[in-house]
């Protein structure tokens, strides 16, 4: 997969982006960290953190003009953290410690510094610990610049020195009571040493550097550079004379950095992006955060106590973007985020030998869309699973087991037994065609029969009807070539047909349609029922209440969504609204396969959707009352409404199984053709068909979870039947056999009895054995 | 009755015998029960659904 859209796709999962209040602080302090464990108590932990982004934290947690709290989120709920009296905490509780030097490696190019204020101080303590030798320039006869404004109480003088001593420990010269342009010339300063900085406050004209219009030094905003090379100023020269601490240790540290790769003859510029402040893109969503005011100073009225910074430290909101991973359980399931799932799909189709972990992972996507509706910069991870399962098919790393058994279902609903493309009964061209899709014609074929009749009825020109699958389990599987070729047999037989309008009562048919056949006239049957009314129905049985579940493959059909509901209202029904619907709806744990590669990720997705409301659902896709009711969840389908088979009192009813849907789909066909076109049908069925089954329920349901259908079973007792290849269990006294038809092998415990057999128990398995039988 | 496996083609009792078992282009010799006359495998339940789902899938992600 191309690089570039890797990278692409990577960046707009902003989960990793730092938090507000860190992007506005100009050295980025990891506030959110440092706030987790104030809250937890662990204040050393929480100062030192701190100390790992400001280089003299004594200091600057005292005297700090906080930045970072105006852009705190949690501002949006209540008052913004008190950030800056948090880290005023940290320095009362920790006591100070002598500052670890570690030695760095001597360098030869020496770099003076001009200005012992907050900058110069920075630039020359972080150069210094780079290991160039360092000499501070300073006109008065101490360091700091401003802090001596500070109040004592504010920033106590002891404080000052304390974590000034570091500069002495890392070898930095201090030349005292000497000014530059006075005491030692500007000119000399430069030939002297191999870089400059300058932190002085204003500047000299003997310094003869260019000015800009406003007669301020001109100072590259990213690289701190003057326009004499090897020149660089910043702290409140840069700012117009405007004081800010913090903003000064940011220059100094910029300026140092700039100077480092000046000397090292390496790039200013490169891979500068987000020094210094800069809004985030990381999202949080402050929707429903109770709102809550900043702890007030209690016993003392300069700084928190210990008890008093926890409690302010634990309205931080530990701002991340959850937005996909609350709405998912996809996304959930897997613990990480999109942002990671990219890389491990990636490293996975990258992946030459080992073990492709992510495979369950690209396989288990509903490719339902929703991670895109919500989130903030659009981000489809849904599209990339889909674009991984048609590289690993492509290159035959796709896991046959995965969805082995869908794509054998869509080969049975278009193949000869079930498939069907006619005009209306009677006429010879079509202006519209029926196409009710596979799921519909398995689960409720009924259903079909009585839309096909109310459309015929309602619609002039003819209405043709075509049943098939419109492909959909190809295209989610990544069979792409497959899938085109569904496509083209379906385009073809359309384009014979004339062309007509198409009408569509599934909507995974219709976002199929949409997206690859363009050039059809799409119309959904809910449009139509909503446009010509719904049709007469004696004693019909509704439910007064109905919650309505949106199928996701319709969750860009705003029109659909509208339509839907207010049939439901012309049929006297009252709407619930789940907590997600329309364009965030979610998936009812078939879409995308999810269910087949993922089965019990499936179940949770579907308890947590039927979890949402006590209402009966409501729901115009045959696979979600079909996949809701199985587990329980009174569901019923538009068209149970609409046709009065909505009995509020009865269970919920669950749907056919597997074998019973393919059943459902070959009866529909022979049906229709023989009571609408009058035909007469000679059903062929293979001498295995005929053989009669005894399946017990709990048999039943083993073999719904371990998809096996009937017609698997009927074949392994056919084969064993015929040629004496099985086995006597002699503990049960059952028979055993087994049989492989194409790539899975069945074995079925059975027993004779009656006309029929017995079944007790199944399984299968994809490996093969090696065996000589001789036959 | 004999509480074994029996092959009901030969009427004989089912050995732990060397056979081949293969996926995805892997194979590898397992010892099974299998009928010493015509070489009828048995695979039971707890295998097929145990260590050779396990197998499967191991081999389904190389």
């Amino acid at each position: 997969m191309d690089h570039k859209r890797i990278v692409e796709l990577e960046g707009k999962c902003t989960r990793d982006q730092p938090a507000a209040c860190s992007a506005a602080c100009p050295v980025h302090v990891d506030v959110r960290a440092m706030l987790a464990a104030i809250k937890a108590g662990r204040f050393t932990e929480a100062f030192n953190i701190y100390s790992k982004s400001v280089p003299f934290p004594r200091i600057i947690g005292s005297i700090c003009d906080h930045p970072c709290q105006k852009a705190c989120k949690r501002g949006e709920a209540g008052d913004a953290l008190a950030i800056a009296r948090l880290e005023r905490a940290c320095v009362q509780v920790v006591p100070a410690t002598e500052a670890k030097v570690t030695a760095p490696s001597r360098k030869e190019q020496r770099v003076a510094v001009v200005g012992a204020g907050l900058s110069g101080l920075t630039a020359a303590h972080d150069l210094a610990k780079k290991g160039y030798p360092v000499t501070l320039f300073e006109t008065g006869s101490s360091l700091g610049g401003r802090l001596k404004e500070f109040r004592a109480e504010e920033l106590p003088p002891q404080m000052v020195s304390d974590d000034l001593a570091v500069l002495a420990k890392l070898g930095v010269v201090l030349q005292l009571h000497t000014t530059v342009g006075r005491d030692i010339s500007f000119a000399a300063l430069c030939q002297d040493y191999d870089a400059v900085y300058l932190g002085t406050g204003t500047v000299t004209p003997e310094f003869k550097l260019p000015l800009d219009q406003q007669g301020q030094l001109m100072i590259d905003p990213i690289t701190f550079a003057t326009a004499q090379e090897g020149v660089f100023a910043g702290g409140t020269l840069g700012r117009g004379g405007s004081y800010s601490p913090i903003g000064s240790v940011a220059d100094g540290r910029r300026a140092a950095i700039s100077i480092d790769r000046f000397l090292q003859g390496v790039s200013l510029t490169a891979v500068r992006a987000n020094e210094g402040p800069f809004e985030t893109r990381l999202f949080t969503s402050t929707q429903g955060v109770t709102s809550l005011p900043a702890v007030p100073l209690g016993h003392n009225s300069d700084f928190y106590n210990e008890e008093e910074a926890s409690q302010e430290a634990s309205r931080c909101l530990q701002c991340e973007c959850l937005e996909c991973i609350k709405s998912c359980e996809y996304l959930a399931h897997f613990k990480g985020y999109p942002k990671q799932y990219i890389r491990q799909i990636n490293h996975n189709l990258k992946m030459v030998m080992g073990r492709r972990e992510a495979n369950t992972l690209i396989n288990s996507c509903s490719l339902c869309g929703l991670c895109e509706a919500v989130c903030p910069e659009g981000l489809n991870l849904g599209e990339f699973c889909q674009e991984a399962r048609g590289e690993m098919v492509k290159k035959g790393k796709m896991p046959p087991s995965a969805h082995d058994f869908p794509l054998r279902d869509m080969a049975f609903s278009n193949g000869e037994q079930c498939v069907l493309t006619r005009h209306q009964p009677g006429y010879q061209t079509s202006s519209y065609l029926f196409f009710p899709g596979c799921q519909l014609s398995a689960c409720a074929p009924g259903h079909v029969e009585k839309v096909y009749d109310y459309l015929m009825k309602q619609l002039n020109g003819g209405v043709g009807l075509m049943l098939r699958c419109c492909g959909a389990p190809a295209e989610w599987s990544g069979r792409q070539e497959l899938f085109e070729a569904e496509l083209k047999k379906m385009k073809d037989q359309w384009e014979e047909l004339g062309k007509p309008k198409v009408i569509l009562a599934c909507s995974t048919c219709h976002q199929m349609f949409k997206k690859y056949l363009p050039e059809m006239e799409l119309i959904s049957l809910w449009q139509l029922y909503h446009q010509y009314g719904l049709p007469q129905v004696s004693q019909a049985q509704r439910p007064a209440l109905v919650a309505v579940h949106d199928a996701c493959t319709s969750r860009r059909e705003g029109q659909m969504h509208g339509q839907v509901r207010e049939i439901i209202l012309k049929l006297g029904c009252q709407i619930e609204e789940l907590p997600t619907s329309r364009d965030k709806t979610e998936c009812c744990g078939y879409g995308g396969l999810m269910q087949f590669a993922n089965r019990d990720l499936a179940d949770a997705v579907i308890k947590r959707r039927i979890d949402e409301s006590e209402a009966d659902y409501l729901v115009y896709c045959a696979i979600c009352r079909d996949n809701f009711a199985a587990k329980g969840k009174k569901t019923y389908h538009l068209l149970d409404l609409i046709y009065g088979e909505g009995d509020p009192l009865a269970p919920a009813k669950r749907g056919p199984g597997y074998s019973q849907r393919r059943e459902n789909r070959v009866r529909l066909k022979n049906k229709l053709i023989k009571n609408r076109w009058g035909d007469k049908m000679t059903e062929e069925r293979d001498s295995y068909e005929k053989i009669k089954l005894i399946i017990p329920e709990d048999i039943q349901e083993l073999m719904e979870n371990r998809l096996i259908l009937v017609e698997d079973v009927q074949r392994v007792i056919d084969y064993a039947e015929r040629t004496g290849n099985k086995m006597l269990d002699g503990h049960t006294g059952h028979y055993l056999a087994r049989f492989r038809p194409v790539s899975v092998t069945y074995w079925v415990e059975y027993l004779p009895q009656g006309d029929g057999f017995m079944i007790y128990n199944t399984y299968s398995h994809r490996m093969e054995i090696i065996e000589e039988v001789k036959e | 009755m004999s509480q074994q496996i029996q092959c009901l083609k030969c009427n004989v009792e089912m050995k732990l015998g060397p056979v081949e078992a293969t996926y995805l282009n892997s194979k590898f010799p397992v010892q099974l029960l299998k009928c010493p006359k015509c070489g009828l495998v048995y695979i039971p339940e707890e295998l097929a659904r145990g260590k050779m789902l396990e197998v499967e899938k191991a081999l389904e992600d190389k």
